[in-house]
């Protein structure tokens, strides 16, 4: 007999029965039973040319809707998410999502309105933007803000064209090539330098945790583009010297991108503006508590100073005398369109409602809880595990796992065995400086009791480490699968269903 | 005290708590890093609002829109009005979908996992291409990163990008190209095989931006005998009824993947659909979700060939995305599920009859004509006697919405865009409008 598989229901420690495997769509296929959803005469074939007409069999498979509904239910049955259990993935910011969110964006008149409608059409939804604009200006510090990217990384991107465009018309494109990030960073940062065509040099960190200033001094020079850095950075901590980091940039002639993924801790603690930053991008789907989507949709924003507004992506959003909202002409400096359309607008909308929902008490409180959570967390898990470097946190920390390792259960083990405590793992093996990491964010929407059972799970494990590392290394026995073979998986890529021959 | 962030479960006794297992009275005590002129700035932003305040606040927002349903519909382009099942926000929109981060930890993500192989699966089978990946930020930036490959895959600098491709996508390329600094050469349709020489790739839009057929072989062709890729920019219902680019030479095909399934919402979150051949699969961009086997042999799902992503190689990935629309591809999978092969062509096939028995109709009324020279497909450009920004701003007036979004200084009219949400009255309303607003005009000028 197959024994039963089983999982922890999050956050309780209770086994239960693991829901069962899917099959795929093609294996429940059968011939006949297409969806029924719109009818179609099939005279309209008539209309194309013989040659144009498609040849290619069209094998897709032939489903009910209640097998369907049943197939994606169960599915979704096999995923840990926040509106199962704590999330304490360092850097990703998994609070909870609003429900109201989700109702206002589908509402019809934001859900199923075109981007080439006029703007007479559109006067609500252009306010939401303008007003959203101006909501992520004061709270960052800036002057303006653009709306369209559709992520961290594109607005990265978007930020370093917009760099190259503003040294472009000093004169002083040319000879700036050099992007410098900290090791630190993010792996988007320098992807996204060389998507410029930039080279990168990677700046280390001082024995404190902060951008080492002596090291980033030297690396300065009248070829740098700029300095792109995540504050607090991804080690959870503010930098000490942030000042006088991002006035040696600012000396040499360069500018200073602020990585706005570690935002939550600073929602009016302090603004990026007030610092030195030239421009931070905003991760909504962090900050503000839209939903991360099994990886995206998100939206990134980017706020910058007005030094740099010029060169902003179009269509931007304005407001005419009369009271009413444009798209306005294209500003003669500007970088250009950086997508189809204005930004992931279903995902601003979740935003804009999240921020007028806590206003500016609210927005403050949840950073401070968020601080607050950090540090409770780190001082009931600083005896179990080594600390990367002890002074007090932001919103999340970094742990090493070396003691655990050389007891023979590495990070990735720690984060296996966390599973079958019922909690999803923190992030592992980032930020890259710190050996064996593990990156902890409980963020400010978790109960005192669920970080209590969460640190109580870590200390667990810590300890099934040191006289029993082998049953860490075999987790986990509680999940809908068991480890999985990724170095197969990379070796003979099956990326498609394939008939069985 | 009452919480001013209504989603914190913290009770000020459990803040007192918390600081006390800290060891401190107050978290500012944490916060010595920041420079004391920065801390707690005052930021100038409005008090918050209880649900029911928000919610009446949006929606009188959104009551300033004017949603598709409210009358006469006929824009398109790479945003359609196509019909969403019932089954399919309820499915992509459950929470734990939803609510899940990126796969990273594949044991408890295996719903994710499936669903993106499915959606990589059925894509695959529909644009009949080797491999797709699991979703760009959308079409205009799918064009923009397959120009990047087939520029990373020939060590060319120059691209060669049809007119007749939306100018949306056009313009994101002439954007991001500005990063390393590519060439972006732009050209008639017709004109893309004579300039195949030099070029990493041809891009090529089929149907195009106006609704016209193309002929793709002879351009893959071409692309090919010069050393380049074909990049097709496809339509996923067009490609029910069409050869798809797999079968047409394409070496990438990317599109906009919105139709299926995925609400307008003013042009995002969308899909941009990303396909290739095989061969190419190691130039790629973005997530691709692959089939294993766990420590018991039980199939299994998990993101594979990382070593392209930026969280593994940095500077030497292939693109620097990270998060990316996964949630649109599992609406996507949803959608394609429930249509099956037969809903996906009724769907298809009744935008083109309905554009076919439009373009009929409106190509009668004195001045118009349709301004294509061969077969289309489920839209049309409309030749029409008065500038087509005139003619959109006055059927606008009654509440008859269509584009003249061509950007294309050569080609003055209206496009049509019709599908399967197209009723017979909103065709009628489109003649009897287009015959009403033509004529005055012509009386207006005759006047003068």
């Amino acid at each position: 007999m197959t024994a039963i598989r089983t999982q922890v229901v999050p956050d309780s420690g209770v086994k239960t029965a693991a829901p069962a495997l899917e099959p795929l769509l093609s294996e429940i296929h059968e011939a006949g039973r297409a969806g029924r959803h719109v009818r179609g005469s099939e005279d309209a074939d008539a209309l194309i040319p013989n040659e144009f007409r498609r040849r290619a069999s069209l094998d897709l498979p032939e489903i009910t809707e209640p097998q369907v509904v049943r197939h994606f239910t169960h599915l979704a049955q096999l995923n840990y998410a926040v509106d199962t259990g704590m999330y304490p993935l360092g850097s990703c910011t998994m609070k909870y999502n609003p429900k109201v969110n989700d109702r206002i964006a589908a509402l019809a008149g934001f859900a199923e309105i075109h981007p080439r409608q006029d703007d007479d059409t559109i006067q609500g939804a252009l306010r939401l933007m303008f007003e959203l604009q101006e909501l992520l200006a004061k709270l960052t510090g800036m002057d303006a803000a653009t709306l369209q990217p559709a992520a961290g990384a594109h607005a990265e991107f978007t930020a370093l064209l917009v760099f190259k465009a503003y040294h472009s018309k000093r004169g002083d494109a040319a000879r700036r090539r050099r992007v410098i990030v900290p090791d630190t960073a993010h792996g988007t940062n320098p992807a996204s330098a060389a998507m410029c065509g930039y080279t990168v040099t990677t700046v280390k960190s001082d024995s404190r945790g902060n951008i080492d200033l002596a090291s980033l001094k030297a690396a300065l020079g009248d070829d740098v583009v700029g300095l792109m850095l995540t504050n607090p950075n991804t080690l959870g901590l503010f930098e000490e010297r942030l000042r006088e980091v991002c006035d040696a940039v600012h000396n040499a002639g360069g500018l200073v991108y602020g990585d706005g993924a570690n935002m939550n801790a600073l929602l009016g603690v302090a603004r990026p503006g007030d610092l030195g930053f030239d421009c931070i991008h905003i991760n909504v789907h962090k900050t503000f508590s839209t939903p991360h989507g099994a990886g995206g949709p998100g939206a990134g924003p980017l706020c910058v100073k007005a030094k740099l507004e010029p060169f902003l992506p179009h269509p931007r959003i304005t407001r005419d005398t009369d009271g009413s909202y444009r798209r306005g002409p294209t500003p003669p400096d500007s970088i250009g369109r950086v997508r189809s359309f204005f930004g992931n607008f279903g995902v601003l909308v979740r935003a804009y409602t999240y921020m007028r929902t806590l206003g500016e008490e609210g927005l403050a409180e949840a950073s401070n809880d968020a601080i607050l959570a950090a540090n409770y967390l780190l001082a009931q898990l600083r005896d179990s595990y080594d600390v990367a470097f002890d002074r007090p946190c932001m919103h999340e920390f970094v742990l090493s796992a070396s003691r655990q390792r050389k007891q023979g259960a590495s990070a990735l083990d720690v984060a296996k065995a966390l599973i079958d405590e019922g909690f999803h793992p923190p992030t592992v093996y980032f930020p890259l400086v710190v050996p064996e990491a593990l990156m902890i964010e409980p963020t400010e929407t978790e109960p005192r009791e669920t970080l209590d059972a969460f640190a109580a799970a870590m200390v667990r494990v810590a300890e099934r480490a040191k006289t029993d590392p082998a049953s860490v290394k075999a987790a986990p026995l509680h999940a809908p699968l068991a480890r999985l073979d990724e170095v197969s998986a990379a070796r003979y890529p099956r990326l498609r269903w394939q008939r069985p021959t | 005290m009452t919480n001013s962030n209504p989603y914190s479960p913290h009770t000020d006794a459990d803040r007192a708590a918390m600081l006390k297992r800290v060891g401190i009275k107050s978290v500012d005590e944490l916060l010595t890093a920041i420079p004391k002129d920065a801390l707690r700035p005052k930021l100038g932003l409005p008090a918050g609002m209880s649900e029911i305040e928000v919610q009446t606040h949006l929606e009188a927002l959104a009551a300033r829109n004017r949603p598709a349903g409210a009358g006469p519909f006929f824009i398109g382009g790479p945003v359609q009005r196509r019909y969403i099942p019932a089954a399919v926000p309820v499915l992509a929109l459950r929470g734990e979908f939803l609510t899940a981060y990126t796969p990273y930890q594949p044991e408890v993500s295996q719903g994710t996992l499936q669903a993106v192989f499915e959606y990589q699966s059925l894509l695959s089978e529909l644009l009949a291409m080797d491999v797709v990946n699991s979703s760009m930020y959308d079409g205009s930036t799918a064009v923009a990163e397959a120009a990047f490959m087939a520029v990373r895959t020939t060590g060319r600098k120059k691209v060669v990008v049809a007119r007749e491709v939306f100018y949306q996508f056009r313009d994101t390329l002439r954007t991001y190209a500005q990063g390393p600094g590519l060439e972006v050469r732009e050209v008639p349709t017709r004109d893309l095989v004579a300039n195949a020489e030099g070029a990493a790739c041809l891009i090529v839009q089929h149907p195009d931006s106006f609704g016209a057929l193309v002929d793709v072989r002879p351009i893959a062709e071409a692309a090919h005998a010069a050393g380049g890729l074909c990049v097709q920019v496809t339509e996923p219902h067009a490609s029910a009824l069409l050869e798809p680019p797999g079968g047409l030479g394409a070496d990438i095909a990317v599109g906009e993947g919105q139709p299926l399934g995925i609400p307008m919402s003013l042009g995002g979150p969308h899909l941009g659909i990303f396909a290739a051949r095989e061969a190419l699969v190691r130039q790629m961009p973005g997530r691709i979700v692959g089939e294993t086997k766990d420590a018991r042999g039980t199939r299994g799902f998990v993101n594979t060939l990382q070593t392209r992503e930026q969280h593994i190689r940095r500077e030497k990935a292939t693109s620097n995305i990270c998060t990316n629309e996964a949630l649109a591809a599992i609406t996507a999978a949803a959608y394609l599920a429930l249509m099956g092969p037969t809903g996906l062509r009724a769907a298809a096939r009744t935008g083109v009859a309905k554009a076919h028995a439009l373009a009929a109709r409106l190509s009668s009324v004195p001045g118009c004509a349709v301004a294509l020279d061969g077969p289309f497909f489920d839209r049309f450009q409309l030749r029409t006697p008065v500038p087509g920004r005139d003619l959109k701003h006055a059927l606008a007036k009654e509440n008859v919405l269509v584009d003249d979004g061509l950007h294309h200084e050569e080609r003055d009219g209206i496009v049509i865009q019709c599908t399967e949400m197209t009723s017979d009255s909103d065709a009628d309303a489109l003649v009897s409008a287009v015959e009403r607003i033509t004529a005055g005009t012509r009386e207006t000028v005759a006047a003068r």
